[in-house]
């Protein structure tokens, strides 16, 4: 599976506030959480982001609040992969839960510029910068998660073993 | 080579005679817990695999960051977990006016004890660790999957070994501690680590501040934040739950990534300043620096909302009156400390001093409600966050203090020192 698209990028510490902040949160919905998607850290991302793009960034990305609507919020409004130097631990585990590609790249989250081209394939973890013409290699994740992603989340996972 | 207690209590709980950091391992869960946000969102999910929860005893919900409910969409969605949680039978089901902040009923209640692996669909989970159970925040899907089926998977964590020593000073407690190791080691110093505290300093460390302490473990980027079980905590335990404890305790030989010593007598009333909570500043930067002038101060929350911190905050507001441009919320965490505030005559003391007594609720903390601040004003919060936009607009500051701080600040309009207000 391979996905391209532009990149916004975003510094260390990103929050799950900034990402989608508690006012939102007396809903669930998710392309109504989708429409407030990054709102105290940039709010013109909405607007700007299409389908296929990308996040980079670097350290602690998706730190604080266990809110799953942070994830969720930006693979609905588009987001194909988040690309960081680290990810904070509930933010990794959701994701990989509801199926949004992330990967762990210190290289790449210092060679990509907001507005790169950026394609990644995920089979292998690389990573092309089209714009730069650059290629980084993410982490690989470990067997067990790999065995999550491939059953298509927690859910079918759990089911899968009954 | 040894086990970390973290890496213990997983292991019993994998059914495994050791683990080591990095294993992968599937565990089996004693205390599953959701609230008002994470709890609806949770429920269709848990459909796609069950219908009935895995142990009706082991499932707990708790209504309490929208609630008393702020609007129509809070109020459908705190009714959709009530349904389900009398659907089901849960036997703790904590309704408003019997309830409180999650991270202050479950200890109080006796829902958790030392020895447990427990998740919470809330970060700061991590608090029960202060009893010496595994304790940690997750999502909404890993909750689903938890009610339904009693396990999840869990990456065995490494660990930072903090020994702590000495006594803390007068007008220091849990939390300044706290913030002052996540300011040493940063918000992400602890990334998907336990941090374990021990050492003699913490026979001087009340159960208050060690809620305090491990509850914003998470603030550090920790799985986890642990302390050893002693004669405070099993008393406490006894006191609180009718559930039977046990007692793990880390192997001599266990590996830690790290040791950091921090003597307690050394550590300043500290806050943290906007945006992070490793932005430390002691109270003498503070007090060198030109004067910090606050419209609002928040006293409750699950890391500052307990009973010692309500007598703390009382302590200094006694017989004073909050400062004219400011605007103060005293937000006791549970029913059982409301009533023993008002048992003290706390009551009295926050009343008569300007401030605005609230319900237990997590309230302003996330920037819910009863006390959302506007742009530009700046808030002395007892809570455990100050990210951009956490209490209100994007323009306003949260400052993390100590209750002690907090009183001492919503007395002089200003960041202020309670060793120059109090009387100890």
């Amino acid at each position: 599976m391979r996905a391209t698209g532009h990149v916004f990028k975003y510094g260390d510490n990103v929050d799950t506030d900034v990402i989608i902040p508690a006012r939102y949160l007396n809903s669930f919905d998710a392309q109504e959480l989708a429409s407030h998607a990054m709102a105290d850290i940039d709010p013109e991302f909405v607007n700007k982001v299409k389908p296929g793009d990308l996040i980079v960034a670097n350290k602690n990305f998706g730190c604080g609040s266990s809110r799953e609507h942070a994830p969720l919020c930006l693979k609905t409004a588009g987001v194909s992969c988040v690309i960081a130097e680290t990810f904070a631990r509930i933010f990794y585990r959701n994701a990989i839960n509801i199926g949004l590609p992330i990967i762990e790249c210190p290289e790449a989250a210092k060679g990509i510029e907001a507005g790169d081209e950026v394609e990644v394939d995920f089979d292998s973890g690389k990573i092309y910068n089209r714009t730069k013409g650059t290629e980084f290699q993410g982490q690989p994740f470990p067997e067990f998660m790999q065995k999550l992603i491939a059953a298509g989340g927690l859910v079918k996972y759990t089911n899968s073993k009954k | 080579m040894g086990m970390t207690m973290t890496q213990k209590i997983l292991a019993a709980h994998a059914g495994l005679d050791s683990v080591t950091a990095g294993q992968l391992i599937e565990a089996k869960l004693d205390v599953v817990m959701a609230n008002d946000i994470t709890g609806p969102m949770a429920l269709p999910i848990f459909k796609e695999m069950a219908e009935k929860v895995y142990d009706k005893d082991k499932v707990v919900l708790v209504p309490d960051h929208f609630t008393p409910n702020k609007d129509i969409k809070s109020a459908e969605n705190s009714k959709a977990i009530r349904e389900f949680a009398r659907e089901q039978g849960l036997t703790w089901y904590f309704e408003q006016g019997k309830s409180g902040v999650e991270h202050a009923i479950l200890p109080e209640a006796g829902v958790v004890v030392g020895g447990e692996c427990i998740i919470g669909a809330d970060s700061h989970t991590c608090t029960y660790g202060a009893l010496g159970a595994f304790s940690t925040g997750v999502g909404t899907t890993d909750i689903a999957t938890g009610m339904a089926t009693g396990e999840l998977w869990f990456k065995v964590p490494s660990a930072i070994k903090f020994v702590l020593t000495g006594k803390p000073g007068a007008y220091v407690s849990g939390k300044d501690i706290i913030i002052h190791i996540i300011g040493k080691i940063g918000v992400d110093g602890a990334l998907y680590k336990s941090m374990e505290f021990t050492g003699d300093g913490i026979a001087n460390l009340s159960m208050d501040d060690r809620f305090t302490m491990a509850n914003m473990a998470i603030e550090a980027g920790a799985k986890n934040g642990i302390f050893p079980v002693d004669e405070k905590a099993e008393a406490y335990m006894k006191e609180h739950s009718k559930k039977e404890y046990k007692i793990y305790e880390a192997d001599a030989d266990a590996e830690y990534d790290e040791v950091v010593e921090i003597d307690l007598a050394k550590v300043r009333p500290t806050v943290a300043f906007p945006h992070l909570p490793g932005n430390a500043k002691t109270i003498d930067e503070i007090e060198a620096m030109e004067p910090i002038k606050i419209n609002q101060v928040v006293i409750g929350s699950c890391t500052n909302g307990r009973m010692e911190d309500m007598r703390k905050a009382a302590a200094i507001l006694k017989g004073r009156t909050v400062h004219q441009d400011v605007r103060v919320m005293v937000i006791p965490a549970t029913q059982k400390i409301y009533k023993q505030c008002i048992a003290e005559g706390l009551l009295d003391i926050f009343v008569d001093a300007g401030c605005a007594v609230n319900t237990p609720s997590c309230g302003p903390c996330m920037g819910g409600h009863m006390g959302v601040m506007a742009a530009g004003e700046r808030c002395v919060s007892t809570t455990n966050r100050n990210f951009v936009g956490r209490m209100g607009h994007v323009d306003s500051l949260i400052y993390l203090a100590s209750p002690e701080v907090a009183a001492a600040s919503a007395i002089a309009g200003c960041i202020a020192n309670p060793e120059k207000v109090g009387d100890r």
